[in-house]
């Protein structure tokens, strides 16, 4: 049978490359390596950028894998085969720590870089308008009570809920249930407004099943599921005047000329508002970093130091260009020092 | 059948027709109508396929179209003139940041107080230091001199030169302040503001700041990755469609095995991605995002489709050929590779291309193994870090600054570029090697 042995041998190949090479990879690695939100991203890669710019280091890979996936592959153990640096846009779970310390990262230190505010943001074409939590909720809750029970969500119009609202179509445009904003979207508006009306809580006493209840936005096309991509709802928005987005502030930051954003509470959002805790709908975000990478991948210690740095989470630091709204100066100096010396997070 | 006979007998009724029966039938009032028909149907049909043609062309002109509207900026960058002058002590202590403002400060001599100054700052890109930095150490001598540069300007000067701003909007609404616009106009004004080719677009590797991003990474990345795919798919694709249509017995297993391999070319690209997580990434701990990984996992995907245009285009060679070589004392593998194989060539380079041109193209499996990423050095290696065209362009699209979307239609009419150049590699090949018996 020697007519076979050419096809053999090149498939023979093919194996061989792959399992000669795979013993080469268990080796160290010099290049920081991130995960993470979405929402962090735009930070996180900034300050690599700036970092790598440096000279002394490579520049670090950050990818974009969602916070709650992020955190997963974070957990998944120690060593250069898993990532240094988690970033979230919500505070690490009590299920997610313990999903660490069962892979053995026992350590890691929590920094706080500082707040998104989400937008609820219409066309500069539309009327300026004013809404609530409360406003919000009744709009987009899949049911709300009507004189004590839970019906499906009857209102159409954003006038139905309040007649000092204009009357047109409820039409909001957000993010799909896999995105950071969506979780965050869920927890500071939906639960917030339904938990100041005292009707849902009379008509489910039951409070898991509440909170079910407050965070199931509607399906019958008033909430437009807009897919991760932010630049795509600001593009809609622009063709529809009566449509509502929810999305970051960065992305409002940017697109100032063609849109405008909804009071909340009468709060406008401006990084003012939101550093001072007045704007409802705002989050703060996170890093994580692992401690037991410190000293092992080179350059951690002075990634976080970079961004820590004033030059870059401070008043005038380029990642508030990008659309990070500060701490205060108080909290960022803790920030530096949690960094400076890898306090590990108790939980 | 009897409308056959009718079409032919009208096309000869000018000679005069020798029987009655059949010339009274022809010239008869339903004969007529049902040729009107006929013909009126054969019009319809041959409209609705012009108004097909049509549709799908005006489809690709309006998206090329939009594209190339919103992407012809990006090839062009605005830059900004400087006198700068090489103290050599600041050059030394590599303060070119300083360098830069000094002279751009010198261009503006009534702006005095730090606000000032500070807008006249973000006039320029915050990677600017760094293009004269690199010049400085390629050619050390500059140090004592002064030199005219041209630097690149931020990227939001750059959109204002290129009229993405509207003017008309009050300030506080326009997201560009008016001290900016008037420093940028009077730097317009005096020539040291202009728009040159965008040379950063195709060498730089990404950035967040746009006016220093570039696709030369992601096209290094795509250039590894395909590397691999072809170095991978394209001698397996070959041999296992040689042997599965040469040697291979018909029987159960090849069978199967056909009907597999079938199956394969139409399972979703993302399922090779989970398999080159699991594979490559957890079983042989290969670095995430590395293009060999990449390679590994697009080669898999290729190889279904390489191995059936393979074996349709060995398919294709007349058994005369291999009868004749047989006959003429070959044996089967010289029959397989001096005649069948070079015969069968542009089938199979046809099939290997547009293989690779989909490899090309692809993010979906990317995802899962890292490659959708922020990455910033170019990559030299099949282990160091990259991404590729497609992700490229799917994270620029992701960006929040405005300069980034016609940098995005910009990569797209590359790519777009990258993939003529491919298919028209392809229907070269195919002519040249194409043979008619």
């Amino acid at each position: 049978m020697t007519t076979r042995t050419p096809v053999v041998a090149a498939s023979a190949l093919g194996m061989a490359l792959s399992l000669v090479a795979a013993p080469a990879f268990a080796q160290s690695r010099d290049q920081i390596r991130a995960v993470g939100s979405s929402t962090v991203f735009p930070f996180t890669t900034a300050v690599a950028e700036a970092f790598g710019k440096t000279g002394k280091f490579k520049t670090p890979v950050v990818e974009s894998t969602g916070t709650g996936g992020g955190l997963k592959l974070f957990c998944a153990g120690v060593g250069p085969a898993h990532p240094d640096i988690a970033n979230a846009s919500r505070r690490i779970k009590k299920s997610e720590v313990d999903q660490c310390a069962a892979n053995g990262v026992t350590t890691m230190t929590e920094l706080k870089i500082g707040y998104d505010g989400i937008a609820l943001a219409s066309s500069r074409k539309a009327a300026p308008v004013s809404l609530s939590t409360v406003l919000l909720w009744k709009a987009l809750a899949k049911e709300v009570p009507v004189n004590g029970v839970l019906v499906a969500n009857p209102y159409k119009l954003w006038s139905d809920i309040d007649p000092s609202l204009p009357r047109t179509a409820i039409e909001v445009l957000g993010p799909p249930p896999t995105s950071g904003t969506r979780d965050t979207f869920n927890e500071l508006a939906m639960l917030e407004g339904c938990r100041k009306l005292a009707e849902v809580a009379k008509a489910v006493p039951n409070e898991k099943a509440r909170e079910r209840t407050c965070m199931t936005i509607r399906e019958d096309g008033a909430y437009v599921e807009a897919g991760e991509n932010d630049n795509l709802i600001v593009q809609k928005l622009t063709a529809n005047p009566n449509a509502f987005g929810v999305f970051g502030y960065s992305y409002l930051d940017q697109n100032r000329d063609s849109l405008q954003s909804a009071k909340m509470d009468g709060v406008e959002l401006t990084a003012e508002t939101v550093a001072a805790g007045k704007y409802e709908l705002a989050r703060p975000l996170y890093i994580y970093v692992k401690n037991a990478h410190a000293g092992v991948i080179p350059g951690i210690r002075e990634f976080i130091g970079e961004y820590t740095s004033e030059r870059a989470m401070g008043d005038d630091g380029y990642l508030v260009d990008k659309g990070l709204i500060p701490e205060p100066k108080a909290l960022r100096e803790a920030a530096r020092i949690l960094a400076v010396n890898l306090t590990p997070l108790q939980f | 059948m009897t409308d056959l006979v009718e079409q032919d007998a009208a096309a000869v009724t000018p000679s005069p027709a020798p029987s009655t029966a059949p010339k009274s039938r022809l010239r008869s009032e339903a004969f007529a109508r049902r040729l009107r028909a006929r013909h009126a149907a054969e019009r319809r049909f041959r409209l609705a396929g012009a108004a097909a043609v049509a549709l799908a062309a005006l489809i690709l002109v309006l998206l090329l179209g939009s594209i190339v509207a919103k992407g012809a900026s990006a090839f062009l960058e605005a830059r900004i003139r400087l006198e700068v002058t090489l103290d050599p002590a600041e050059v030394a202590d590599r303060n070119y940041t300083a360098l830069l403002r000094r002279a751009l400060y010198a261009q503006f001599p009534q702006v005095t107080d730090r606000a000032g100054k500070r807008v006249l700052n973000d006039l320029l890109s915050s990677g600017a230091p760094y293009e004269l930095e690199a010049m400085v150490a390629k050619n050390p001598a500059l140090a004592g001199t002064t030199q005219t540069i041209w630097v690149r300007a931020d990227d939001q000067i750059d959109q204002l030169v290129k009229g993405a701003y509207r003017r008309d909007l009050p300030e506080s609404e326009r997201g560009l302040g008016d001290a900016k616009i008037a420093a940028a106009d009077a730097l317009l004004a005096s020539g040291a503001l202009a728009q040159g080719f965008n040379t950063t677009l195709f060498t730089a590797g990404d950035s967040r700041e746009p006016e220093q991003a570039g696709i030369g990474g992601a096209i290094a990345g795509s250039l590894l990755t395909l590397l691999v795919t072809m170095a991978l798919s394209v001698p397996t694709g070959i041999a296992a469609a040689v042997y599965l249509e040469e040697f291979a017995a018909r029987n159960r297993w090849t069978d199967l095995i056909e009907v597999n391999i079938n199956n394969l070319a139409a399972v979703p690209s993302i399922i090779f991605g989970l398999l080159g997580l699991a594979v490559f990434l957890g079983f042989f701990g290969m670095p995430r995002s590395a293009p060999l990984v990449g390679g590994l996992v697009m080669a898999l995907m290729t190889l279904p489709v390489i191995i059936i245009a393979s074996r349709v285009a060995l398919k294709a060679v007349p058994p005369s050929i291999r009868e004749a070589a047989l006959g003429i004392g070959a044996s089967p593998l010289q029959t397989v590779l001096h005649h069948v194989l070079p015969l069968a060539m542009p089938g199979i380079l046809t099939g290997t291309i547009i293989g690779m041109a989909r490899a090309l193209g692809e993010t979906a499996p990317l995802l899962m193994i890292g490659m959708v990423a922020f990455i910033v050095d170019i990559p030299h290696g099949l282990t160091d870090s990259a991404t590729v065209l497609p992700v490229q362009i799917y994270m620029w699209a992701d960006s929040p600054e405005r300069a980034f979307t016609e940098r995005t239609s910009a990569a797209i009419l590359i790519l777009l570029g990258v993939l003529i150049l491919l298919n028209g590699v392809a229907v070269i090949l195919r002519k040249i090697f194409e043979r008619r018996w």
